[in-house]
C-alpha cells in the first residue's frame, strides 16, 4: 500500500496551531476547487484535457511550507493545485480552464499550461517529463546568479521513465545544483500500475547512482511531507546539490476527465479515501489537539467554498478572447540593435 | 617508397587550420601514434599523430603556418632504411595548393579550375516510385460500415494473424485497450508477448522498436499521439529512415509508427500539431495519412507489410468516423496511389486526412453555386502521387492545396510548387492553399476555431481560384 498505516504515524506533531490550520485551509481549497472545476467539465464549460489533483493535496501543500520569496516551482498537466498552493489567483485559474480572457493564460493555455512569473511559478507542461530538465535549468539560473534559491521540480511516476529525467539527475547532481525533484508517486501512470511500468518501483532509488540522495514520505500526510520537504530543500539552498523525495500519494479521480479507471479497483480507491485521506487525516489531529471544534472548521470549509463560488463565477461571466488575441505572444515584437 | 603525411581533418567541420607546432624534426624516427605535431582548429588545438612507421624524411610546411588546407601535405615520412634526402612529396601540387604561405602556387591552383572540365558528376535523375492502382473490387462486392478505429485494429489484427513477427507496441495498448482504443481486444487474442504496454519512454521505446526491426522483426510502434513522437524523432530519422542507406542496402527497417497526428478537441499548443510536411520531408520514409476508414485498413495493411519504415498518421477526430470497408479478404490499398473521391470540372480540391471531408463537404456546397470541384485524398504523402493531382489540375485548370497544418514549409507548398512547375499552362489561376494559422493552437474556444481550417475556408478559397471564370 502507498501509504504507512495509521498506528506507524506516532511521531510528536511539529508543527503549530496555525501552520495546522493553514495547511487544513489550503488543502481544502485545492479539493474543493478541482470538485468544481470537475462540474464544470461535467456541463461542458471546461474542455479538452483536465487532470484533477484531488487526494494528492497534502504533497504541495506540505512543500509550499518549506519555500521563499524567489523560490521556484515547474510541474506536469496536473497543476491546478500547484498553482493555487503558490498563491496565484483561484478566479485566474479557474477562468483559464474555461479559456476565457479572465484566464492566467489569457485562454490561450487551459488547464495544462499556466505560468505566473509574479508568483515563480513555471508550468504547466504536457509533454511529460519535460519540466524536469526545465526545473534543473531553473535551479542552474540560481546558482549562476548566486543566489540561495531553490527550485522544486514535481513530475508523475509514469514521467520517472523518462530518459531526460536522468540527463537532468546526472546534469543537477554533477554540477551541485538546488534543485528538488518531487516524485509525486500516485500510483498509476494513466492506467498503467507502478509495478508494471518500472523495474525499481522505489523511486526515490532512482537517483543512486547519480549519487542524489533521495526519501520516501507518506504523501498522504501534510506534516510529514513538509518535515522531509524542508529537510530537502536546506539540502539544496546549502549548496549540496539536488534531492530526491517520493511521495506516497494517490489519485481518487481517474487519470483526466476522460478516463473511465477500469484498470483498478473501487475498493481500493476507497479503501484510501476512508483510512488515508490528507484532509481528514488533519482534521482530525487538528481536532484532538484541541486547536479548533468541528463547527470552527465548518467556518473555514464555508469561507473555501465562497472562494471557490467566486472563481466559478468570474470564470463563467469572463467573456472569450477577443479575436485580434489569436496573433498575439507568438513571438515578441522588439527590435534589437 | 615515402608516405606522405597529410593535413589532418580534426573535426567534421574543419577545411583548413594552423600548423602550430613540429614536435619531431627531420632525421627522427617515428612509430606509429606517436604525437608527431599540433594543429589548431576553430575549436581547439589538436595532436596529429603517425599512422605509419619510417623516419621523418622531410617537413614541407613548417610550424607557424596558418590556413594550411585538410589534406595538404605536410610532411614526407620515409620508409625504413630508404635514402632520407631522396624522399620527396608525391604529389607537389596539393602541397603547393594547400600553403597558403606559397601564394604564387595557390593562385595557379585557382585559375587552374576552369579550364578543366566540369569536374562535378552529373546526378543521375531520381526514379519515380512506381505507381500501382488500386485494386478492382469484385462484381458484387458488400460493404460494412466501420469505424476507422476499428478498421485500423482489423488491420493490425490481420497482419498480425498472418505474420507472427508483427507485434504492437506502446503506451496503453495492451491491458487499457489503447488509449483511443484503437488496439481495444487485441491483448486478447495475441497476448502480451506481441501486444507490449511499454513505460512512458517514447525515444526509447521507438528506439528499441527500430532495432528490433533491423533483427527481422515487425513492429508496430503506437504513439499515443504524434505529438508525443517529438521526444522520438532522432530514432524516426536518423535510424529508421537512413540506416539503408547508410548499410549500402543491407540493413532495412520494417516499422510502423503509428498514432493521431493534428488537432484534437481543445487540447492546447502541446498536443495539437499536424506533422504532415515533417514527416514527408525526410528520404527514407514512407507517409501515410488516410482519411476513410477503408483507405485506414487497406493502406496500414500495406503499411505493416511494406519492407520500409512507414510513419502512419492518423487523426483522433476521425476514429469515430463510419465508412463502408469492402467485405473481401485481405483488403490493400497501394502506398502512394492519391485517390479522386469525387470528379469536377472546375476546380481540384487536394487534401489529406480529416480536411478531405473539408473538401468534401466544400465540393457539395460550391455544386450548389454552380463550381464542379474535383476532390483528390492524397492519402500516401511521400511518395506523393503529383500525376493523379496533374491530371486533375490539366482539366480543372485550377488547384486548392488544404491541410490541416501550418501553411508555412508545409503539404501545400509543395503540391502548389510541383504543379506550377509541372503544368503551368494549364493554371488559369494561382494556386491557393487553405491551412491552420501560424500561431501555436489556442486552446480558447472562439480562438481555437478561429486558427484551424474548415469547409468554410475550402469554399472561399475555390471560390477565389474561379474569380471571373463563370
Ligand atoms: C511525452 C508524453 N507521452 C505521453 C503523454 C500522455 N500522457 C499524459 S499523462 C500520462 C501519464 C503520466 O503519468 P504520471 O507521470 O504517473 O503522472 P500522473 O498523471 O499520475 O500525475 C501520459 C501517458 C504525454 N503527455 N507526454
Ligand atoms: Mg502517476
Amino acid at each position: 500500500m502507498a501509504t504507512k498505516p495509521k498506528s506507524a504515524k506516532k511521531a510528536p506533531i511539529k508543527a503549530t496551531k496555525a501552520e495546522m490550520l493553514a495547511f487544513y485551509r489550503e488543502m481544502l481549497l485545492i479539493r474543493r476547487f478541482e470538485e468544481k472545476a470537475g462540474q464544470l467539465y461535467g456541463m461542458g464549460k471546461i474542455a479538452g484535457f483536465c487532470h484533477l489533483y484531488i487526494g494528492q493535496e497534502a504533497v504541495v501543500t506540505g512543500m509550499q511550507a518549506c519555500l521563499k520569496e524567489g523560490d521556484q516551482v515547474i510541474t506536469g498537466y496536473r497543476d491546478h493545485g500547484h498553482m493555487l498552493a503558490c498563491g496565484m489567483d483561484p478566479n485566474g485559474v479557474m477562468a483559464e480552464l474555461t479559456g476565457r480572457i479572465g484566464g492566467l493564460s489569457r485562454g490561450k493555455g487551459g488547464s495544462m499550461h499556466m505560468f505566473s512569473k509574479e508568483k515563480n511559478f513555471y508550468g504547466g507542461h504536457g509533454i511529460v517529463g519535460a519540466q524536469v530538465p526545465l526545473g534543473t535549468g531553473l535551479a542552474f539560473a540560481n546558482k549562476y546568479r548566486g543566489n540561495d534559491n531553490v527550485s522544486l521540480a514535481y513530475f508523475g511516476d509514469g514521467a520517472a521513465n523518462q530518459g531526460q529525467v536522468y540527463e537532468a539527475f546526472n546534469m543537477a547532481s554533477l554540477w551541485k545544483l538546488p534543485v528538488v525533484y518531487v516524485i509525486e508517486n500516485n500510483m498509476y501512470a494513466m492506467g498503467t500500475s507502478v509495478e508494471r511500468h518500472a523495474s525499481e518501483t522505489e523511486l526515490y532509488k532512482r537517483g543512486i547512482s547519480f549519487e542524489i540522495e533521495g526519501e520516501e514520505v507518506d504523501g498522504m500526510d501534510v506534516l510529514a511531507v513538509r518535515e522531509a520537504g524542508e529537510k530537502a530543500v536546506k539540502h539544496a539552498r546549502s549548496g549540496k546539490g539536488p534531492y530526491i523525495l517520493e511521495m506516497k500519494t494517490y489519485r481518487y479521480r481517474g487519470h483526466s476527465m476522460s478516463d473511465p479507471a477500469k484498470y483498478r479497483k473501487r475498493e481500493e480507491v476507497d479503501d484510501i479515501r476512508s483510512h488515508h485521506d490528507p484532509i481528514e487525516g488533519l482534521k482530525s489531529q487538528i481536532i484532538e489537539l484541541g486547536h479548533a471544534t468541528e463547527d470552527d472548521l465548518k467556518k473555514i470549509d464555508n469561507e473555501i467554498k465562497a472562494i471557490v463560488k467566486e472563481a466559478a463565477d468570474f470564470s463563467l461571466e469572463s467573456p472569450e478572447p477577443d479575436a485580434s488575441e489569436l496573433w498575439t505572444d507568438v513571438l515578441i515584437e522588439e527590435a534589437v540593435g | 617508397m615515402s608516405v606522405d603525411i597529410l593535413m589532418p581533418a580534426l573535426s567534421p567541420t574543419m577545411e583548413e587550420g594552423t600548423l602550430s607546432k613540429w614536435l619531431k624534426k627531420e632525421g627522427d624516427a617515428i612509430r606509429s601514434g606517436d604525437v608527431i605535431a599540433e594543429i589548431e582548429t576553430d575549436k581547439a588545438t589538436m595532436e596529429v599523430e603517425a599512422v605509419d612507421e619510417g623516419v621523418l624524411a622531410k617537413i614541407v610546411v613548417p610550424e607557424g603556418t596558418e590556413n594550411v588546407k585538410v589534406n595538404a601535405v605536410i610532411a614526407v615520412l620515409a620508409a625504413d632504411g630508404e635514402d632520407v634526402t631522396k624522399a620527396a612529396p608525391s604529389r607537389p601540387k596539393a602541397d603547393k595548393a594547400g600553403a597558403v604561405s606559397d601564394a604564387d602556387s595557390v593562385k595557379e591552383a585557382k585559375q587552374a579550375v576552369p579550364e578543366q572540365e566540369d569536374p562535378k558528376p552529373k546526378t543521375p535523375e531520381q526514379p519515380r516510385a512506381a505507381v500501382v492502382k488500386d485494386p478492382s473490387l469484385p462484381e458484387g462486392t458488400t460493404f460494412t460500415d466501420t469505424t476507422v478505429r476499428d478498421a485500423l485494429r482489423d488491420a493490425m489484427a490481420e497482419e498480425m494473424r498472418k505474420d507472427e513477427r508483427v507485434f504492437v507496441m506502446g503506451e496503453e495498448v495492451a491491458q487499457y485497450q489503447g488509449a483511443y482504443k484503437v488496439t481495444r481486444e487485441l491483448l486478447q487474442e495475441f497476448g502480451d508477448r506481441r501486444v507490449v504496454d511499454t513505460p512512458i519512454t517514447e525515444h526509447g521505446f521507438a528506439g528499441l522498436g527500430v532495432g528490433a526491426a533491423f533483427a527481422g522483426l515487425r513492429p508496430i510502434v503506437e504513439f499515443m499521439t504524434f505529438n508525443f513522437a517529438m521526444q522520438a524523432i532522432d530514432q524516426i530519422i536518423n535510424s529508421a529512415a537512413k540506416t539503408l542507406y547508410m548499410s549500402g542496402g543491407q540493413m532495412g527497417c520494417p516499422i510502423v509508427f503509428r498514432g493521431p497526428n493534428g488537432a484534437a478537441s481543445r487540447v492546447g499548443a502541446q498536443h495539437s500539431q499536424d506533422y504532415s510536411a515533417w514527416y514527408a520531408q525526410i528520404p527514407g520514409l514512407k507517409v501515410i495519412a488516410p482519411y476513410d476508414a477503408a483507405d485506414a485498413k487497406g493502406l496500414l495493411k500495406a503499411a505493416i507489410r511494406d519492407p520500409n519504415p512507414v510513419v502512419f498518421l492518423e487523426h483522433e477526430l476521425l476514429y469515430g468516423q463510419s465508412f463502408p470497408v469492402p467485405d473481401v479478404d485481405d483488403y490493400i490499398v497501394p502506398i502512394g496511389k492519391a485517390a479522386v473521391k469525387r470528379e469536377g470540372t472546375d476546380v481540384t480540391l487536394v487534401a489529406h486526412s480529416r480536411m478531405v471531408g473539408f473538401a468534401l463537404q466544400a465540393a457539395e456546397r460550391l455544386a450548389e453555386e454552380g463550381i464542379s470541384a474535383e476532390v483528390i485524398d492524397l492519402r500516401t504523402l511521400r511518395p506523393l502521387d503529383t500525376d493523379t493531382v496533374i491530371e486533375s489540375v490539366k482539366k480543372t485548370n485550377r488547384l486548392v492545396c488544404c491541410e490541416e497544418g501550418w501553411r508555412f514549409m508545409g503539404v501545400g507548398a509543395e503540391i502548389a510548387a510541383t504543379v506550377v512547375a509541372e503544368a503551368f499552362d494549364w493554371l488559369d489561376a494561382p494556386p491557393v492553399r487553405v491551412h491552420q494559422k501560424d500561431v501555436p493552437l489556442p486552446y480558447a474556444a472562439n480562438l481555437e476555431a478561429l486558427s484551424l481550417p474548415n469547409a468554410d475556408d475550402i469554399v472561399e478559397a475555390a471560390r477565389k481560384v474561379c474569380e471571373g471564370a463563370f
